[in-house]
């Protein structure tokens, strides 16, 4: 089903009978029922002023033409979302309702936010075939809840997004990668720590366990960038050898999308955490490969299909969520970390009464 | 203001309720004697007053825990209060209810340097969180103008913002996890150190819901490393159109400034009577900040001034020094206390497109004519969260209530524009009947079925946030379960 309008998706939705998959470019690989409503066919930017720093788009416009739209004004979307085509080796287009309803944020999340920080608004069709409206299209709302952020990160699973509106930012004039040389993780998480806490406004550091290189990004206007990597570079000295690295913007682009794990064997899993905790959870994931991104708070692994990595990681301040893996591996493990009993019961409440019938993506979450 | 007729079931019982209040608090911790209540009568919205059947000052999660779960099993409702520094009226009693102060836990529980965060009890000022942390230079970054008093709790009750927002976000932006009490005494962790939730984000809905969901008991926050250095530069221009419009060129040169502020006449005196900090004698004058190094705000700063020359200001002046930057602030930040020194005043919150920022100013300077009311105007212009304030005189009959009608005016108008009610002030019970203007039926019904979820009594601050009308018929059921 490929609804063309809004009105149409809620008249679509009020005539289910059965669950459906929600899905925007279908490149996030979430998998689900066979009937499928995809948002592709409500289409286009609806308003941009680069002046107060907002855009409003369509839920099923791909992330490609608004990028190109903020690009003609020197504008960006600051989160810096990740294309999971590689990685899940999917087809298709992303889109900015994809985005969303999976709050995808890729390395500058540390400095500048998540997908739903820069979230102001949504529209969506819930499980009743209502067209429910929050928000809205300026940076500072407190009027009423915010279910603006509760729709972002909710996978589809409370209602079927229709347009969205967000806050944009300048993209930086400049942008410089310092790479320090570490063989141990618990040393990069010390390195990159370090970085995230001088002044010098660090907007990505991460650590590719293969290289043994800690990579720390610095944007910002030309004199700027200069000064504070010069800066940064003697603060860190003491860590390693430190260089600045050629070709940043695809080097990011890179990490962003993990592209170091992409054609290999195996599940991915994505791991919140403490920062500082990384290296001693990294130890206990016998994983076959792992990335650091956001300081050492997220964790890529790659590890042996069908394995339960919650169960090697027990109990730890963050969540292990399944990216990649065959139907039954994901079904069986479930791609979400379960939930402590009180948060499950808030969580299943408000997904009952957004969609009573347990129409969107059924199970998914949870 | 109307509020619900107090259920005179909870009154009549009230010596049970506070017997079982008793057994679970120490003695200096539950308020009762009505000399005493008085001091919980009302909020910064001193306009509307009332004093609560009882208050309550708990010093752990675990009497908080136990508060709640009595007023659970009792029926009586909960209104939650962090410092009562609210605008709005968040933390207005009525008089069937047990106030909830968090005042009593303000510990700090955890500074984590490596991870960037802190944990505290939310009973904690604002500006105390970033005292524990300032020896290591750094800080917390939403900075309400009543930093000084509030409390963390009412900060993310209100989901309240700042100054320097338009750089470092607002308190859901700053906010990791927290420690929350149900109306039935459960408690729930969320989030934590960590980034980002697992499941639904139920942080971010919890944020700015006014206390209407639980009581947040402890919140892991994000903490910052200062910058090398700041600095603002005034502008004054006798336009406010030609404000708005070098407001919009400046952030889409590129540069992003930590703060864009914006003042008019009536303001811009008011605070320079009180503060000295040398504001031009104009139009509209805009305080525009850069952070960095002295060199980066050089920098910055030259790129800022050429764009504002080419507006005509009437004055343009960095700031020359640490003190003179202070002062700067100072007197923007006395803004709402200044203009209560001219008269008695009702500050709003509205949020605008930035481009709709002339229009808007003009047709408030013309109801203010219409109302026979002056209104000054203090604002965030780099994100469009508008202050304006209507003087009044609460000793004349008629004057609040001519006042309130002309707020209510001016916050139809935000919403009409694109904008919203309430920017970071909340909606408590000031703006909530003006709800259904930017909301239609199911959008507030999806809302409140979030409250329905957290607590179907009905019993957290009830009275707020939506018409009266809209919530009736669920607060009406509580009534008929007791």
């Amino acid at each position: 089903m490929k609804p063309e309008t809004e009105a149409e998706l809620a008249k679509m939705v009020a005539g289910l009978n059965g669950p459906v998959r929600i899905a925007g470019g279908g490149t996030r690989g979430i998998g689900g029922p066979e009937v499928v409503i995809e948002t592709l066919g409500l289409r286009g930017i609806t308003l941009y002023e680069p002046g107060a720093l907002t855009l409003v788009a369509r839920a099923g416009t791909p992330v490609a033409e608004i990028e190109a739209a903020l690009e003609a004004e020197g504008q960006q979307l600051a989160f810096e979302p990740m294309d999971h085509r590689g990685l899940l080796g999917t087809q298709g287009e992303p889109t900015i309702g994809g985005v969303v309803a999976a709050n995808i944020s890729g390395p500058r999340r540390i400095q500048a936010g998540a997908c739903r920080d820069f979230l102001l608004g949504v529209r969506y069709v819930d499980g009743m075939g209502q067209v429910i409206k929050n928000g809205g299209r300026v940076m500072k709302n407190v009027t009423g809840y915010d279910l603006v952020k509760l729709m972002a990160g909710s996978w589809g699973t409370l209602g079927v997004l229709t347009e969205v509106s967000l806050k944009v930012l300048p993209k930086p004039e400049t942008v410089a990668t310092l790479a320090v040389g570490v063989p141990e993780v618990a040393d990069a998480v010390q390195v990159m720590s370090a970085a995230l806490k001088s002044p010098f406004e660090v907007s990505g550091a991460a650590y590719d366990s293969q290289t043994g290189r800690v990579l720390l990004r610095v944007e910002g206007g030309l004199e700027s960038v200069a000064y504070r990597s010069q800066q940064l570079t003697a603060a860190l000295s003491g860590f390693g050898e430190i260089a600045e690295v050629a070709q940043p913007a695809d080097l990011w682009r890179a990490l962003r999308d993990v592209r170091a794990f992409e054609g290999q064997d195996g599940d991915i899993w994505r791991i919140s955490v403490k920062p500082t905790d990384a290296p001693d959870i990294a130890a206990r994931l016998g994983a076959d490969q792992t990335l650091f991104d956001w300081g050492g708070g997220l964790i890529w692994a790659r590890v042996p299909g069908g394995i339960d990595l919650r169960d090697r990681l027990g109990a730890f301040d963050g969540h292990a969520t399944l990216v990649r893996a065959d139907a039954e591996t994901a079904e069986a493990l479930g791609r979400f970390q379960p939930e402590d009993a009180g948060i499950k019961a808030l969580t299943q409440g408000v997904r009952r009464r957004f969609d009573p019938r347990g129409l969107f993506n059924p199970g998914l979450m949870g | 203001m109307e509020m619900p007729t107090p259920n005179p079931d909870v009154l009549r019982r009230k010596a049970a309720v506070l017997q079982r209040l008793q057994r679970v608090l120490p003695k200096d911790a539950v308020i009762h004697d009505p000399s005493e209540t008085r001091a919980y009568e009302c909020d910064a919205l001193t306009a509307y007053r009332c004093p609560p059947m009882l208050a309550v000052l708990p010093s752990t999660t675990q009497e908080v825990a136990d508060v709640l779960r009595i007023c659970h099993q009792e029926g009586v409702p909960v209104v939650p209060r962090g410092s009562g520094t609210s605008l709005a009226g968040g933390a207005l009693p009525t008089a069937d209810c047990v106030i909830l102060g968090v005042a009593r836990m303000n510990e700090v529980l955890e500074t984590d340097y490596d991870n960037r965060f802190i944990r505290v009890q939310t009973g904690r000022t604002n500006l105390s969180v970033t005292g524990a942390v300032e020896e290591e230079d750094f800080f917390y970054a939403p900075d309400p103008s009543s930093q000084l008093a509030c409390a963390i709790a009412g900060n993310i009750a209100m989901n309240s913002g700042g100054a320097h927002c338009l750089k470092y976000g607002v308190t859901t932006n700053n906010l990791l996890g927290v420690t929350m009490v149900l109306m039935d005494g459960s408690v729930v962790e969320i989030g934590g150190a960590h980034l980002d939730a697992g499941g639904l984000d139920l942080l971010g809905v919890i944020c700015g819901s006014e206390g209407q969901l639980g009581v947040v008991t402890e919140a892991t926050l994000r903490i910052l490393r200062k910058p090398e250095g700041a600095r603002p530069v005034l502008m004054g221009f006798d336009d406010n159109e030609v404000a708005g419009q070098c407001v919009s060129d400046i952030i889409k040169s590129g540069i992003l400034p930590v703060a864009i502020e914006f003042m008019d006449t009536l303001c811009i005196r008011a605070c320079e009577n009180f503060a000295h900090a040398g504001y031009p004698d104009c139009t509209a004058l805009l305080i525009v900040e850069v952070e960095g190094s002295d060199a980066e705000i050089d920098h910055q700063l030259s790129k800022i001034i050429e764009i504002a020359k080419r507006h005509n200001p009437v004055e343009l002046r960095e700031s020359q020094s640490a003190e003179e930057s202070a002062k700067i602030w100072l007197g923007r930040k006395s803004a709402f206390g200044a203009m209560g020194q001219m008269n008695d005043y009702m500050c709003l919150d509205g949020t605008i497109p930035v481009s709709s920022l002339p229009e808007v100013l003009r047709r408030i300077g013309e109801m203010s004519a219409e109302y026979g009311l002056p209104v000054g105007n203090v604002f965030h212009a780099g994100d469009g969260n508008m202050h304006p304030l209507i003087l009044f005189d609460a000793n004349k009959p008629g004057d609040l209530e001519k006042c309130e009608a002309f707020g209510a005016e001016i916050l139809k108008l935000c919403v009409d524009v694109g904008g919203c009610l309430t920017g970071e002030h909340g909606v408590g019970i000031e703006k909530r009947d003006l709800m259904s203007h930017q909301y239609a039926d199911q959008d507030l019904e999806a809302q409140m079925a979030v409250k329905d979820v957290f607590d179907p009594n009905w019993l957290l601050n009830p009275a707020k946030v939506f018409p009266l009308d809209a919530s009736e018929a669920r607060r009406k059921m509580r009534a008929a379960a007791e």
